[in-house]
């Protein structure tokens, strides 16, 4: 049986290991950085509007916020009602460079009693969930994880 | 006959008033019917309190809902249709949370304008059990889509969100959160309308199931099926009926945020980035407000009360800010201190808000109205705050929808 590795959304990060980034485009005519990323048209509404090159967003952030979902998110988030449902945990991060916040669910494991506000995380390659078609998908996507935890 | 220190502080003043000639609502609740139902349950009782024939409505404006199907899309005609077709001038308007305000506004505009004398604004809702969630097929090129499917990110966890924020930088309590509850409750128990009738102890705040860390069952607002409406009129309209005095509408904020929008705002993903152009003097919902008492020439000092969108315990306490009666990060200071409590400087959600309602996403906004034109007339019965004379509402619809309503009388 084989099993595909797909992104949840095609080009929003990329990389392996260390290397893991999320990508975001960045206007080349006034710099200004968007994730998720825009390949239309700049947003700065003072911008005539210049090409929009892919970047890589800072690896690391401070945690802005957090939580935690304890009840099952309605579709189109995947999950099996057969199994109990397991919280998940939400990490707001501020990322100093890019000046923004980025949303992402925490490593598994982390749960929110492992986590302050202004704590430094950075971002992971994951796994969302596993379609068991097939071939089965494995869909990953990124997480945030504390600074100095292992995988 | 006031009306001329009201608008003191300069501004839209009079000329840009409409009057309240009329308010309505269904109960909220769950009642198991259809939105058409209670959407005009609402409607007859908003003409019957303004003593207007539905004929002599020269236009009306449904606030939309989207999980109604396609009635609930032309959510105008579908009032009207069900109140008897009678040739008036019709609009339907979605905005999210925001929609009754942006059909306030609609109507609001065709007034001043001359294009209508009088206006019935309708909103209607039956929700769902459970969360809210997105529209169905694979969208993504929809923020509201990916957010479940990539975070199953619920509207509480952004909530959540916000509460722990608040707790780490300005020293908010889960007490905090439960006051706001508590005192909601209180009022809610005074309302006729509101679907929860029960006083709420801090205890029982703290007894209920966690639903997104910090927030509780208890802290979050409910869905609602539920119906507001409003008949609204030119002044001169208003005089000729015999109202020489109403309620009135003086102004209404439909702002949209400013680049980059740098509060993370439901269904985002990312605030903008403000690496390239500084964020603006005001966040989003500080402007919502601003906006408003800039077209009332009002400020937070001249309130007498405030129906603000409690969505979550502790959102209520942002809006405390971010309205200004108080200085950021001051809200739950003001609270403790009971200013935003009946007998304090500024009551706030004396209808009971959020907390006592759940939300009937189109009706919310028009139901903040009602609750100000109540209190304004000096009819809200035992929730009544003795000499109130100027009302705002503050609420925020995803996408971008920013809405406030000033009344005074
Ligand atoms: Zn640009």
């Amino acid at each position: 049986m084989s099993r595909v590795r797909t992104p949840v959304v095609a080009r929003w990060f990329d990389g392996e290991g260390d290397g893991f980034r999320l990508l975001g485009t960045r206007c080349a005519s006034c710099a200004a950085v968007f994730f998720p990323r825009e390949d239309g048209f700049c947003r700065n509404p003072g911008c005539a509007g210049g090409e929009l090159v892919e970047v890589a967003l800072s690896r690391r952030g401070r945690v802005w916020s957090y939580t935690d979902g304890r009840y099952r998110p309605p579709a189109p988030y995947v999950s099996d009602p057969e199994l109990p449902w397991e919280p998940y945990t939400l990490i707001a991060v501020e990322l100093a460079a890019e000046r923004m916040v980025v949303l992402g669910q925490a490593a598994p494991g982390v749960t929110v009693a492992d986590l302050e506000v202004g704590m430094e995380v950075e971002v992971v390659p994951g796994v969302l969930d596993e379609d068991p078609g097939e071939p089965s998908t494995t869909w990953t996507t990124w997480h945030w994880r504390p600074v100095g935890v292992g995988a | 006959m006031d009306d001329v220190a009201l608008a003191a502080g300069g501004g839209g003043g009079m000329s840009g008033d409409v009057a309240v000639l009329g308010a309505g609502m269904h109960p909220w609740g769950k009642w198991g019917r259809g939105f058409v139902e209670y959407g005009t349950v609402a409607a007859r009782a908003a003409l019957a309190d303004a003593g207007v024939d539905w004929r002599d409505v020269t236009s009306v404006v449904g606030a939309d809902t989207v999980r109604g199907g396609y009635p609930g899309y032309v959510a105008g005609a579908t009032f009207a249709k069900a109140l008897g077709w009678q040739g008036a001038r019709v609009a339907s308007v979605y905005a999210a949370c925001a929609s009754g305000a942006q059909a306030i506004a609609t109507a609001r505009a065709q007034l001043l304008a001359g294009l209508a004398d009088v206006v019935l604004v309708v909103g209607a809702d039956a929700a769902p059990k459970g969360f809210f969630r997105p529209a169905g097929g694979d969208r993504p090129d929809d923020p509201d889509w990916l957010r479940f499917r990539v975070l199953g990110a619920t509207n509480p966890t952004y909530f959540a969100l916000y509460a722990r924020r608040r707790m780490a930088v300005h020293g908010d309590t889960l007490e905090d959160f439960a006051h706001v509850k508590v005192k909601n409750a209180a009022l809610g128990a005074l309302n006729p309308h509101a679907r929860y009738r029960k006083p709420v102890t801090a205890d029982e705040v703290a007894a209920s199931a966690v639903v997104a860390d910090p927030l509780r069952l208890l802290d979050i607002c409910a869905t609602s099926d539920g119906a507001a409406a409003l008949v609204l009129s030119t002044l001169e309209f208003a005089r000729r009926h015999g109202a020489s005095t109403p309620v009135r509408i003086r102004a209404v904020s439909t702002v949209t945020p400013t680049y980059p929008n740098t509060v993370l705002d439901l269904p985002d993903i990312a605030t903008d980035s403000s690496a390239a152009v500084p964020p603006a003097d005001r966040t989003f919902r500080e402007s919502v407000a601003h906006a408003a008492y800039e077209e009332a020439g009002i400020g937070p000092d001249d309130l007498s009360v405030a129906e603000v969108y409690d969505l979550s315990t502790a959102l209520e306490l942002q809006w405390y800010e971010d309205l200004g009666l108080c200085g950021e990060g001051e809200g739950a200071k003001l609270l403790r201190e009971g200013t935003t409590a009946p007998g304090g400087r500024i009551p706030v959600n004396t209808s009971g808000g959020l907390a006592s309602f759940g939300e009937a996403v189109p009706a919310q906004a028009i139901a903040q109205v009602c609750e100000l034109t109540w209190q304004l007339r000096g009819t809200a019965g035992t929730r009544q705050i003795e000499g109130a004379r100027v009302g705002i509402t503050a609420n925020q619809g995803l996408f971008g929808h920013g809405s406030s309503v000033v009344a005074v009388r």
